[in-house]
């Protein structure tokens, strides 16, 4: 395994958890399991902690400009009517994950959803009521154990795409992104140094757009060849995977990071999480966050710029102006004069435009016109 | 002996008793006060009110029936107390056709003594319980003998009477039919048998039979639901009804002592009107205004003579027949000033707590019983009391509003319930407090039973068919003092029922979740899953034992009242009865013994914690075995026949 030094002490513990060898995320299972045994056998309050995942947890590290996790912990007691539910899940999973450990095997998080279902002996109730549960309470595992996903041996289902002039070593087997054909590489959700390795790149930048249908475009005009980029895509808020793999590209290759999202608040986030991190995953930040990306567009003046129709508007509703707001608010942006005027003046248009929007002008307009005169004019929003 | 006397035809030189009444003008039609005088007669009551027998509660075949059965088991009721004995009354109702029905009633009083018979059962307004100020279900004189008026007019049968006042008397069976022109009964037939124990095997009683067009009809308004509200009330009585199908009802007694004899009282002066007051004068027999005060009124001292005589400046000594109107009006004006001590409530028997809880238990499927008792209070100078009981849970449905039961002196009142008192101060109380959901203007709902009575030695009806109390503030804010009384207890009592399902919910939530955890823990750590499970299962009992420690702690006043208040009885096995379905059994609290026995006791869903039926804490007794037994004692209560 081949990880990068990391530069400061929080990084390090972080950075070290990917070096975690089996031996010891199996280690942290087992005193979990005996600590709620040594509890029950004392005939004291059970209760397993698990730091806390939440806003009031997370702070905006300035210096390193990402978020971060703070020292806040939850206990969640057996003999809590409220978390009794939970404290039962968080042991079921638990064991789980140690028998993957133990079977040398991985599975995917709605695997391990299933592996870990059944009906309560005498009860109608069943241990999870869908995937969401079980992985809100894997999530809560991994920063207890202060283990990964993948030391737990677990990975989520794929959802991202890369195409570029690079080649990656994926599990042993080498994988050039030049020749991929209309459907891409599919990015895996563990990205580890170790499961993919880089090889030869020639790529100077990284254009990440939102969705698959913009990268559909994109590849079918062999942008990336013309500019010489690698060319992703995260279906709407990337996984980690993904985040991890930009992380990388641009840490280890010194690729800058572009983006190109939807003139709305969820693309305005999407691009929060992938440059500051998101509150639910704050104990990766340093990982994940890539505080450097830039934000190529679309933007509120696109609309009067590129002279488009009417028929580009989707109304802003009352829900995306109070999430506009709030994203105006966060710490990073509020101070950053460009994204001020970009949200008011999204506001004030009282309307969204897809990426797609673009389309209307000229079915390559996006990819002939858009972006090498954004890229161009350096014009982007850091 | 009193005759109404018609205005329109009364006597022209009783000027005194028609004045103003006279037709004013002479001759527009021609007929001269001397004509007229040859028309103008008197009318027997029995007349008046063969016309008028809705006045009476006659008013349609259906009522005819019930109206009938209560005025002789009421009756019955009143004798059987008055002599010492506890009643035991059978109602038997046979069909003979359609729309014909023979009622006979019999009790174990202490009969009627031969030459009153015929005066009793053919002669409206005579009684023994009109002229004098005393409790008593009947007081007017009219009512059995009008059910007999009523048979004969739609039937044309007369009504036969058996009774035996004691076991050397003979049994004198009397057929007789009233002569409604001369309200005097016609002795059709007469019978003495020396023996008649399978009638009176106490060797006294009365039984009445009388024929009638009417229907019979179960529900509300019904002879079954009067019974079934005079067997709660009346916990002293048992009961027997025969339906026309034949079946047999059969109402143990609960209590085993004769309610106290209520005393009897001499008119408050505040209680009486000018009109009355005058009465009495012309009817006195003392000889003095003064001795008249003191004799013919309660709490009239000598002093108090002195202050009313003052202030009406008439001396005491003066001699009655001198007493004239204006003097009178000047008395009766002074009654209304002078301090005058409130009436003596021992004319007041109401049932007591206890026997209202009893009372209850027996007809009322229901889980939570409360009762109360106001102090004696005074409206227009009578003495009245007033207690109330409410039954709630259990089987009772819990979907229909509040079901109101009126009493007044143990005499269920089944009709005209929006005009009474009772309804009033119902819809008056505010429910919500209690935990009970309530619209406006309206009883609460939800599997309620409200029982509500009055006891008086005068009770205001609103009506001479004596379905409705007036709503005198006096009475009504009584009412609501009670209602409010029991209901704090209900609601405290929701409360903790609300509460302890709460502590259910957690220990099985805990004892759910047990299971999974011991077994993961074992394929975490090896520690065999039992030994994991037994530790948190004791865990889990001692942590919810704890609460409920807390629970006993925190709200300890109001838990050891609820189980040491003799005015509360819950019943552990019916708790939430209406919605068997999915009651786990855990829910139902531990009780204490039951401070009342129950008549049938509903089947025990958990064995291990139904309490035997303790005796009653006032007259300790097992339901005493009725003469004839065909089918066991109702096991259902008021929802469950006839509905
Ligand atoms: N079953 C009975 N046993 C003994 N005495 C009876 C019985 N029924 C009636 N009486 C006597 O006959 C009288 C007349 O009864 P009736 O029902 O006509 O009048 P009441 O009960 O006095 O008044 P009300 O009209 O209010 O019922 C009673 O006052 C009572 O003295
Ligand atoms: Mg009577």
């Amino acid at each position: 395994m081949a990880a990068k030094k990391p530069t400061d002490s929080r990084g390090a513990a972080r950075s070290a958890l990917s070096e975690r060898t089996d031996a010891q995320t199996r280690k942290g299972i087992v005193e979990l399991g005996a600590r709620v045994v040594r509890q029950s056998l004392a005939e004291t309050d059970p209760f397993v902690d698990v730091p806390l995942r939440s806003l009031s947890n997370t702070s905006f590290n300035a210096r390193k400009r990402l978020l971060e996790m703070g020292d806040s912990t939850q206990r969640r007691n057996l003999f809590n009517t409220a978390q009794a539910r939970k404290f039962m899940q968080t042991v079921l999973l638990s064991k789980g994950c140690k028998d993957l450990i133990e079977a040398g095997k991985t599975l995917s998080l709605r695997g391990m959803y299933y592996m870990s279902l059944h009906t309560i002996p005498g009860t109608r109730e069943k241990t999870f009521e869908g995937q969401e549960e079980s992985d809100g309470i894997l999530e809560d595992i991994e920063v207890a154990l202060e283990a990964l996903r993948e030391n737990l041996h677990l990975f989520a289902k794929k959802r991202g795409t890369m195409v570029g002039p690079i080649t990656v070593r994926d599990n042993g087997d080498e994988i050039d992104c030049r020749r991929m054909g209309t459907g891409g590489y599919a990015i895996p959700s563990i990205c580890e140094p170790g499961v993919v390795e880089f090889g030869k790149c020639d790529a100077k930048f990284v254009l990440h757009v939102e969705k698959d249908t913009v990268w559909s475009r994109f590849n079918e005009d062999r942008f990336w060849e013309k500019h010489n980029c690698i060319l992703t895509e995260g279906s709407g808020q990337p996984p980690r995977g993904v985040r991890r793999l930009l992380w990388r590209l641009h840490h280890e290759l010194k690729l800058p990071i572009y983006c190109l999202l939807d003139c709305d608040p969820w693309g305005h986030y999407i691009f929060s999480v992938i440059k500051q991190g998101s509150i639910n995953l704050a104990f990766e930040s340093s990982r994940l966050a890539i505080p450097d990306a830039k934000f190529l567009g679309i933007r509120a003046e696109d609309y009067e710029r590129c002279e488009l129709t009417d028929d580009v508007k989707i109304e802003l509703n009352d829900r995306d102006i109070e999430r506009a707001k709030q994203i105006a608010g966060y710490p990073w942006f509020v101070d950053k004069k460009p994204w001020q005027k970009e949200i008011q003046r999204m506001l004030r248009n009282g309307f969204k435009m897809e990426v797609e929007s673009l389309i209307t002008k000229d079915i390559s307009y996006v990819t002939e016109e858009y972006v090498p005169a954004r890229l161009k004019a350096r014009d982007w929003l850091e | 002996m009193p005759t109404l006397v018609s205005s329109k035809d009364a006597d022209v030189s009783d000027a005194k008793a028609t004045a103003g009444k006279q037709p004013e003008s002479r001759k527009p039609r021609g007929s001269t006060a001397e004509e007229m005088a040859s028309g103008q007669r008197e009318i027997a009551v029995s007349e008046f009110f063969a016309k008028n027998r809705h006045l009476l509660g006659f008013d349609n075949p259906r009522k005819a029936l019930l109206t009938t059965v209560k005025e002789a088991v009421d009756n019955s009721l009143d004798a059987c107390e008055e002599a010492g004995i506890l009643p035991e009354i059978t109602v038997e109702i046979g069909q003979k056709s359609e729309t014909r029905f023979r009622v006979t009633i019999r009790d174990n009083g202490p009969g009627i003594v031969r030459r009153q018979i015929e005066h009793v059962f053919g002669r409206l307004l005579y009684g023994s319980k009109f002229h004098r100020l005393k409790m008593s279900r009947g007081q007017q004189g009219i009512g059995i003998s009008a059910a007999g008026m009523y048979g004969l007019m739609t039937t044309g049968q007369p009504v036969v009477i058996v009774s035996k006042t004691g076991k050397q008397q003979p049994a004198h069976e009397v057929i007789l039919k009233m002569d409604t022109s001369k309200n005097r009964a016609d002795i059709v037939k007469e019978t003495e048998h020396a023996e008649m124990d399978e009638l009176f095997p106490q060797g006294h009683g009365t039984q009445v039979t009388i024929e009638l067009e009417a229907r019979y009809q179960k529900g509300r308004q019904s002879v079954d639901e009067y019974l079934e509200q005079t067997a709660i009330a009346n916990p002293h009585a048992c009961f027997a009804f025969i339906a026309p199908d034949a079946t047999r009802l059969e109402f143990q007694r609960s209590v085993k002592e004769l309610p106290p004899e209520a005393k009897e009282i001499k008119p408050h002066p505040r209680g009486i009107e000018l009109g009355t007051l005058i009465q009495m004068i012309e009817r006195t027999e003392c000889r003095a205004i003064g001795s008249f005060l003191q004799e013919e009124f309660c709490r009239v001292s000598p002093s108090v003579t002195r202050a009313i005589c003052d202030h009406a400046k008439v001396k005491n000594t003066t001699t009655i027949g001198r007493i004239g109107h204006a003097e009178a009006e000047a008395i009766f004006k002074a009654i209304q000033v002078v301090k005058i001590m409130a009436p003596p409530t021992d004319c007041l028997v109401p049932m007591g707590t206890k026997a209202l809880l009893s009372g209850l238990l027996r007809g009322v499927r229901a889980e939570f019983f409360s009762a109360s008792m106001r102090p004696a209070d005074v409206y227009r100078g009578n003495p009245f009391q007033i207690e109330v009981g409410l039954a709630y849970g259990g089987e009772l449905p819990k979907e229909e509003p509040a079901r109101i039961l009126r009493f007044a002196n143990r005499v269920p009142l089944l009709y005209q319930q929006s005009a009474c008192c009772s309804w009033k101060s119902v819809i008056d109380t505010n429910w919500r407090a209690y935990g009970l959901s309530q619209s406006r203007d309206s009883a609460p709902e939800g599997g309620l039973v409200v029982m509500i009575h009055m006891v008086s030695a005068w009770v205001p009806f609103t009506s001479e068919s004596k379905e409705a109390i007036a709503d005198y503030d006096e009475i009504r804010k009584e009412m609501k003092l009670a209602l409010q009384e029991a209901g704090r207890k209900l609601g405290i009592y929701l409360k903790r029922r609300a509460r302890m399902r709460h502590e259910t919910d957690r220990r099985d939530i805990f004892e759910r979740y047990i299971g999974e955890i011991s077994k993961a823990c074992e394929g975490i750590t090896g520690t065999p899953a039992k030994k994991v499970f037994d530790a948190l299962t004791r865990l889990a009992k001692t942590k919810t034992e704890q609460a409920d420690q807390d629970l006993d702690d925190e709200g300890n006043v109001v838990e050891k009242k609820l189980e040491q208040d003799d005015n509360v009885v819950i019943l552990a096995e019916r708790i939430g009865a209406a919605e068997q379905a999915e009651a786990p059994t855990d829910l139902i609290p531990e009780v204490r013994p039951t401070k009342v026995s129950r008549p049938a006791a509903a089947k025990p869903k958990t064995p291990k914690r139904s309490t035997p039926p303790a005796a009653p804490a006032q007259t300790p007794t097992v339901p005493a075995p009725f003469r004839v037994k065909e089918r066991k004692a109702p096991e259902g209560g008021l929802f469950e026949e006839g509905k």
